[in-house]
């Protein structure tokens, strides 16, 4: 996974994409379906990341927090005001699954940070699988919640009458892009900053502009861990939208 | 310097597709500063507003993120 | 990690590389690990992590109520006994300025009699004086007749001639009224 820039000076060959193959942990074979790869590493460290910081952080029960306990009140807090504010009080019988989306999206991108690590979330397959289940639940309860009053959610009526099947159509389109950008925001943002962290790695190999090389490497690195977590944030946000439309499909 | 054609063409529309990003860049750049201008004249109510902030920033960035995947699949998929 | 390439478009880039994200065969192992991630996540926050922490917060918050409406009865509890504080100082003050009152009233009396005696006495020895003094003046008045009387006697009996004392008498009172 690392980058490797052999060659003299002149060619320096990058391979920024290197870090985000899907390899079996043990052996050399092909990938099935059940294999343990390092994707089943890095999702593993999460699933233990998230039982440490919410589950063992908060086995105290203390009425006045420890660090940890109070990280863990935090979060919690954070993603139940989140979806309080935005979707609304009768929204909060979702907030686990909100929850959970949350805190996998937080912990995959920030231990997709550390050094020789996968990111689980720059990968279109996962991000894609969230969206998807995000949309398929969101129009699965919009459908089950309101009927057919539904799809008022396309009919803008605030608009002229002539203009409304016009907007009705752009309003279906935007609606079935939704899970593609939302899972393509999310993947292609970590990849992204993966890609240009490595890609500033590889520079370093050139001795005259490898001190610029690492000052580029940590200011993005800054960079990554805030956008790590706005895009941990965006994603859940956008979720709590898409919750409301589909609990208040008026428009 | 050889190579084909193709390769050429290939290269000169990841370019080209890249200054999609720098529209996003301007784009989300829009939106915070808008917010902040806002914000400042009315700081009351910015806080209110955090998560209209970040969805804007969120829809913009989107856009620009799409460009970056057309450079990459032109790059590396096609 | 099969699909690497070094020939000799290797100067260019990494184009040989491809994309991990669109190598298609990997997709199911992503998504049976993603899902098995997600429904383990799930289950751990819904059966421990967010019912633990949301008890926490509802007894934290529990506690400060209660210790919110006990700082309320003790700042009551503060005022009213202010308040009795107050009153009491109040009366003690009341008290005190009856008693000065009384005090000074008493006085008062005491000192109104002892000046009344004391004028009653005054009073009375200034008449016995102005008797005593009346006494002495009509004493001296009948001093001064007899002097004159005796007098008179003497220098009619000097210039040779006797009178009788009842004109002389009647002579020098008529004189001393003059």
């Amino acid at each position: 996974m690392a980058t490797e820039a052999h060659g003299s000076e002149s060619s320096l060959v990058f391979h920024p994409m290197d870090q985000f193959k899907v390899a079996p942990l043990f052996g050399d074979g092909p990938v099935h379906w059940y294999t343990i790869t390092n994707v089943t590493l890095w999702m593993a460290i999460s699933v233990i990341g998230v039982i440490f910081l919410l589950v063992v952080g908060s086995r105290g029960r203390a009425i006045v927090p420890s660090k940890g306990q109070s990280i863990a009140e935090l979060t919690y807090g954070f993603v139940y005001k989140m979806i309080e504010d935005v979707t609304g009080k009768d929204a909060v019988k979702y907030f686990p699954y909100v929850m959970t989306l949350f805190i996998f999206i937080v912990f995959s991108n920030m231990l997709g940070l550390l050094p020789l690590s996968f990111t689980t979330t720059s990968h279109i397959a996962v991000t894609g699988v969230l969206a998807l289940l995000v949309f398929l639940f969101v129009t699965i309860l919009g459908f089950a919640k309101n009927g057919t009053k539904f799809l008022a959610l396309f009919w803008v009526s605030s608009a002229p009458l002539a203009v409304r099947p016009l907007l009705a159509v752009i309003e279906l389109i935007s609606y079935f892009v939704r899970p593609v950008s939302h899972s393509i925001r999310l993947a292609g943002n970590m990849m992204a900053g993966h890609a240009v962290i490595k890609v500033f790695a590889g520079f370093a190999a050139i001795a005259a502009i490898s001190p610029v090389s690492v000052l580029a490497i940590s200011a993005m690195y800054g960079l990554e861990i805030l956008v790590a977590f706005i895009q941990a944030y965006v994603f859940t946000i956008l979720t709590c939208v898409y919750l409301k439309d589909a609990l208040h499909p008026v428009h | 310097m050889e190579g084909n054609i193709a390769e050429l063409g290939k290269y000169i529309g990841v370019g080209l597709t890249a200054i999609g990003m720098g529209g996003a860049a301007m784009g989300v750049g829009n939106v915070a500063g808008n917010y902040l201008s806002g914000a400042l004249r009315n700081p009351s109510a910015a806080a209110s507003q955090t998560a209209t902030l970040f969805i804007g920033m969120a829809f913009a960035e989107a856009l620009g993120i799409f460009s970056f995947l057309v450079a990459l699949l032109l790059m590396f998929a096609v | 990690m099969a699909t690497e390439t070094h020939g000799a478009e290797a100067a260019h880039g990494a184009a040989e590389a491809g994309m991990p994200q669109l190598d298609f065969s990997t997709f199911p192992n992503q998504i049976f690990w993603l899902l098995v991630t997600l429904v383990v996540i799930y289950f751990v926050l819904s059966k421990i992590a967010l019912p633990r922490i949301s008890t926490v917060l509802a007894e934290r918050s529990g506690t400060i109520m209660n210790d919110i409406s006990a700082a309320e009865e003790l700042k009551l509890k503060a005022k009213e006994a202010e308040a009795a504080y107050n009153a009491a100082l109040a009366e003690a003050k009341a008290q005190a300025q009856q008693i000065a009152n009384e005090t000074r009233a008493a006085i008062q009396a005491d000192l109104d009699a002892a000046t009344a005696k004391a004028d009653a006495e005054i009073s009375a020895k200034a008449a016995e004086s102005e008797k005593a003094i009346a006494e002495i003046r009509d004493g001296a008045l009948e001093s001064v007749k007899d002097v004159a009387k005796d007098t008179a006697k003497e220098l009619v009996a000097a210039m040779g001639s006797s009178a009788d004392a009842r004109s002389i008498t009647a002579a020098v009172t008529a004189r001393m009224k003059g």
